[in-house]
């Protein structure tokens, strides 16, 4: 009928730590690490780590020999913007990407005489995001001013939480990607906390003059801090993707990091292996994709070891180092003079944040499945880790997937189906899956009439081969389901 | 116009025997050869004579706004005269002719405070930094002044950012007493206090943090009235410091600043401090002095405050205080001494709280966004000649104290000490108001001083705010009415009471203070420089 949309068959290309190619029985394209479904996969990473390619070179055997020595001891802190309808502390439209300045207000803008009122969305995104991350929620909280001087800083102040976050002490359960190991993972998140969003900075081309825009200031953030579990790039990539995962499973952000609703900042020191003490520790800005985290990390724990290793460990110092995407490297950003010293104090502005426990037990209530629970149920499927990370990471496929099966479609088929024709397909036109015109229903009839033999296995191929956007194919599967039902 | 015996429609001079006859000093109770009549509420006065067609918004508007060009050289209390007022008035008088509703505040002229936003017309708080600043919005205050029919004249002079007791320290102008020229008006309302005492307007708003409408109305023979915190919305007041900021009213009558509280109070979404406690109907308080019983206060509690009559109390003050508490006595009040052990402690508390506080608050004069920028080549050069250059000496000093106190390692030992102690204080007034109906005290240990006198020696003009802190650390209403006068200047310095009243309870306050001044003898508080001015 039409063309066959299949794409053939390509090896990836998963290098990283030298582990061996996992050859996939289906043309699968994605990377389990594209963290939703438009993000870039992983392959211009794969393709942009020289040192790290099977072929062992002299050099990288001896780096592996420094790096054994040494554990790389990582946390996160991780900002989330909140896809609410206003600002946090005023009614200004929280838009991403108008003009400069549109969105702005009195309050937004610190004018002299006003006044922050909070919206009530944030600290409900707070709790749910706070349940999520299975943490101890603080009844009583409250707003604290943290003061800096910076352009951006309509007010000079930031409104944010300083000791009394709205929850803390939780976890997160993760699986890594089979091709860098697997495995379960727990890390600790220390707390999660509400504050507002600065504005922005615009440098002239010439470096004369920068302009401010407003629009962001005041956009509401909720902050994670993890524990300092992680101890390699690829855990600390996984975490971040986990946090976007959770992010838009509850949403509560987008979680974009292009376009600034997800943003990762990563504190990392290594220590002898077998020391107790904690080194160094350097603080990494400007990771804008998942595979940057990981990659500056690789990075940075190897210029840290090779300093130690050749007993220049006082070399590293406490400070803020730049990921450079172009250079694949850190660079000195600024040396930090001691601890900066914000001046915290309560926000006299606004009143106690208190939670009742029905509020708390309603929103728990109202809580959906989460990606490690929708996991371990793959897994208690029968599905291979695999196919259960595929399925669960993305929260449209989990959907879509947990809709066909639903409906009644066997489980291995329905999962073979999506990873293997309906993702060949998305990707080939990039698509995402909420994009696909074949309804859940349908395929878990076309599943069943393959399975049952009311479709030959031949017609089923060609079936399969149609392009699932098009209206007059689901006529035509129709027309033939209803020509094979008759015939049965 | 003026709020005594004079028929309504004129706007004459006060007889000039009355002058003669007010001596040096002029005790609260003894009775003068003359015959005053209570003060009249102006707000209720201007009601009246449009509703009449006595006359008109207009002709109102035009004599007060000849006033203001007559005495402001003199007296320097307004930064910004409206240029609107006549045409606010016109559009009163339309409305009357229309036979329109007319609300409360119809054609009263009001004075406001500079750090109190006006949409469109200059609002500096008396600072460089923010000189030719204009608002693009209205405090709600000021909302719905103007939604009643208020009339805003102008802004008046202040201590810049509120911080001080004299308005000497305003960037612009030093306002002058009207009751003698060489001395202060108190501050940092300084400006619309006097403004009021010289009948340049009828009513008009200034702010509280540490006293700063109760010293100046003291200060100027004026009725000054703090509300509640939380009891009027803090949105468009330029925040000193938030914990104690209040927005107040100043009136020739306690009627009149009443009715002006009455106005402004309520609930404000835009204000997450703002409460949503009921504003009962103040008017019902305002009695005519006719209707008085013989007690008219009969069984009402008064505690007077042992701690304010101690040391450091002009004897002047002192028997004025004295003399008031006599003169509840008469009315039917029970009087009895009341102590407050934590009393001495709320100055040092109140000075790191407010400092700390507003070396937050003014961190946004950076010169970015709006105010008076310095130009220079890097970022920090910018802040600190913007800031440097904007900030006077006294706002710079508060600044630095605030940033020092809530520095690492010192939160602790400062202002969380300070809250701390400010909890005692609330206790201790809790408790006494609890025995009390109110509490009395002086409003400030001397009458006006000398302008220049205490520019040298702030901590002796911060100890001057001994009398008033403590009631913005409980976040009490209180309020201020002339109870005497004291030797000083052409015709004598005025000395105010202060009543302190419990949380919201700006109703009892206003019963208390109306009966007290319709029934005093003796002076009336109108300034010796409305003598030569029509």
């Amino acid at each position: 009928m039409s063309t066959t949309l299949f794409r053939t068959f390509q090896p990836n290309q998963f290098s990283l730590l030298g582990t061996s190619l996992l050859r996939r029985r289906r043309s699968n394209n994605f990377s389990v690490r594209s963290c939703g479904s438009q993000t870039t996969t992983t392959h211009e990473a794969k393709q942009s780590s020289p040192t790290r390619v099977a072929p062992k070179n002299h050099k990288s055997n001896k780096l592996d020999e420094i790096l054994r020595d040494y554990e790389a001891v990582i946390g996160i802190e991780t900002h989330v913007q909140l896809s609410t309808l206003t600002k946090a502390f005023c009614s200004c439209s929280n838009n991403y990407g108008s003009y400069p300045n549109i969105s702005i207000c009195p309050v937004c803008m610190g004018l002299p005489g006003a006044l922050p009122v909070l919206n009530s969305k944030v600290v409900e995104f707070g709790v749910r995001l706070g349940l999520a991350l299975n943490c101890d929620l603080s009844l009583k909280s409250k707003f604290d001013r943290k003061q800096y001087f910076y352009p951006d800083l309509p007010k000079g102040y930031q409104i944010s939480q300083f000791d009394i976050p709205i929850a803390s002490g939780g976890y997160v359960d993760l699986d890594i990607p089979l091709e860098f190991g697997g495995g379960h993972r727990r890390f600790g998140i220390t707390r999660v906390h509400m504050e507002e969003d600065a504005g922005k900075l615009l440098h002239s081309d010439t470096g004369d003059y920068s302009q401010v825009d407003l629009n962001r200031a005041g956009v509401p953030l909720l902050e994670i801090v993890s524990e300092p579990d992680m101890r390699s790039g690829i855990e600390a990539a996984e975490y971040a993707c986990e946090m976007q995962r959770i992010a838009r499973y509850l949403g509560v952000s987008n979680g974009n990091m292009q376009e600034g609703s997800l943003r990762c900042d990563v504190n990392i020191s290594i220590r002898p292996i077998g020391q107790a003490e904690f080194g160094t520790k350097v603080e990494i800005k400007n990771l804008n994709a998942f595979s940057a985290i990981s990659r500056a990390i690789d990075f940075e724990i190897s210029r840290q070891a090779l300093l130690y290793n050749q007993g220049k460990a006082d070399e590293i110092v406490t400070e803020t180092r730049l990921w450079e995407e172009g250079a694949q490297k850190t660079v000195t950003m600024r040396k930090k003079e001691g601890l900066a010293d914000y001046r915290y104090f309560p926000e006299p502005d606004l009143p106690e944040v208190i939670l009742t426990k029905e509020y708390v037990d309603s929103i728990r209530a109202s809580l959906p499945e989460l990606p490690e629970a929708k996991r371990r149920r793959y897994e208690a499927m029968g599905l291979g880790m695999q196919d259960v990370l595929f399925l669960a990471n993305d929260v449209s496929v989990a959907e879509y997937f947990d809709a066909v099966i639903g409906k009644g479609a066997e489980v291995k088929l329905a999962a073979n189906w999506i990873m293997s024709d309906i993702a060949a397909y998305l990707k080939n036109e990039k698509l995402s899956i909420n994009d696909i015109k074949l309804t859940p229903h349908e395929l878990a009839e076309l599943i069943a009439a393959i399975k049952d033999g009311t479709i030959s296995g031949k017609i089923g191929k060609e079936v399969s081969s149609l392009p699932f956007n098009n209206e007059s194919s689901f006529v035509w599967i129709n027309a033939t389901f209803s020509i094979f039902a008759d015939t049965v | 116009m003026l709020s005594t015996l004079q028929p309504p429609r004129s706007l004459s001079l006060l007889p000039l025997r009355r002058f003669r006859n007010s001596k040096t000093i002029v005790s609260a109770s003894s009775s003068t050869t003359s015959v005053i009549s209570p003060p009249q509420s102006q707000i209720l006065t201007t009601r009246r004579s449009l509703l009449s067609g006595e006359t008109t918004a207009a002709e109102i508007a035009k004599s007060y706004l000849s006033r203001i060009r007559l005495t402001e050289p003199q007296l320097k209390c307004f930064l910004h005269v409206s240029e609107n007022v006549l045409k606010d008035a016109q559009e009163i008088d339309q409305r009357i002719a229309k036979g329109e509703e007319l609300g409360p505040l119809a054609g009263v002229l009001i004075g406001v405070k500079d750090n109190i936003c006006t949409q469109g017309m200059p609002s500096t708080a008396a600072s460089r930094i923010l000189e030719h600043y204009r608002p693009p919005f209205d405090a709600t205050a000021v909302k719905k002044i103007k939604e009643l029919g208020g009339i805003v004249v102008g802004k008046t002079n202040m201590d810049e950012f509120g911080m001080g007791s004299t308005t000497e320290a305003s960037a612009f102008q030093v306002t002058a007493n009207p009751w003698d020229l060489s001395r202060v008006p108190g501050g940092s309302s300084g400006g619309s206090a006097a403004a009021v005492a010289a009948r340049q307007c009828m009513v008009s708003l200034g702010s509280d943090t540490g006293g700063s409408v109760r010293q100046p109305a003291s200060f100027c023979g004026v009725v000054g009235l703090k509300p509640t915190y939380g009891r009027v919305s803090r949105f468009g007041l330029m925040a000193y410091a938030s914990s104690l900021d209040v927005i107040g009213c100043f009136g020739s009558t306690v009627a009149d600043a009443g009715m002006l509280l009455h106005a402004i109070s309520g609930y404000d979404r835009f204000d997450s401090t703002s409460s949503k406690q009921d504003v009962p109907e103040f008017q019902s308080q305002f009695l005519s002095v006719d209707h008085f019983e013989s007690k008219p206060l009969n069984g009402v509690k008064v505690g007077i405050i042992r701690e304010t009559l101690e040391d450091g109390v002009d004897s002047g003050v002192r028997s004025a205080t004295q003399e008031a508490a006599s003169h509840l006595e008469a009315l039917g009040c029970v009087l009895t001494e009341v102590s407050l052990p934590s009393f001495s402690l709320g100055l040092p508390a109140y000075y790191v709280i407010a400092s700390s506080e507003s070396s937050s608050n003014l961190s946004r004069y950076d010169g970015v966004r709006y105010g008076n920028q310095v130009m220079a080549e890097e970022l920090n050069k910018l802040y600190e000649c913007s800031r440097g250059e904007g900030f006077g000496g006294e706002v710079k000093m508060r600044i630095l104290m605030g940033t020092y106190a809530l520095s690492a390692g010192y939160y602790d030992a400062y202002y969380k000490r300070a809250q701390q102690v400010r909890t005692l204080i609330r206790k201790d007034f809790k408790a006494a108001l609890e025995q009390n109906d109110i509490l009395i005290s002086p409003a400030a240990p001397s009458a006006a001083y000398k302008i220049g006198e205490k520019k040298d020696d702030p901590l002796a003009m911060y100890a001057g705010d001994i009398m008033t802190v403590n009631v913005n650390l409980a976040g009490l209403p209180a309020m201020v009415l002339p109870c005497g006068l004291v030797e000083g200047g052409p015709s004598g310095l005025p000395v105010g009471l202060q009543m302190i009243g419990a949380a919201f309870d700006e109703e009892k306050l206003l019963k208390v203070g109306h009966i007290f001044e319709q029934t005093l003898k003796g002076s009336s508080f109108v300034p010796p420089l409305l003598a030569n001015v029509p």
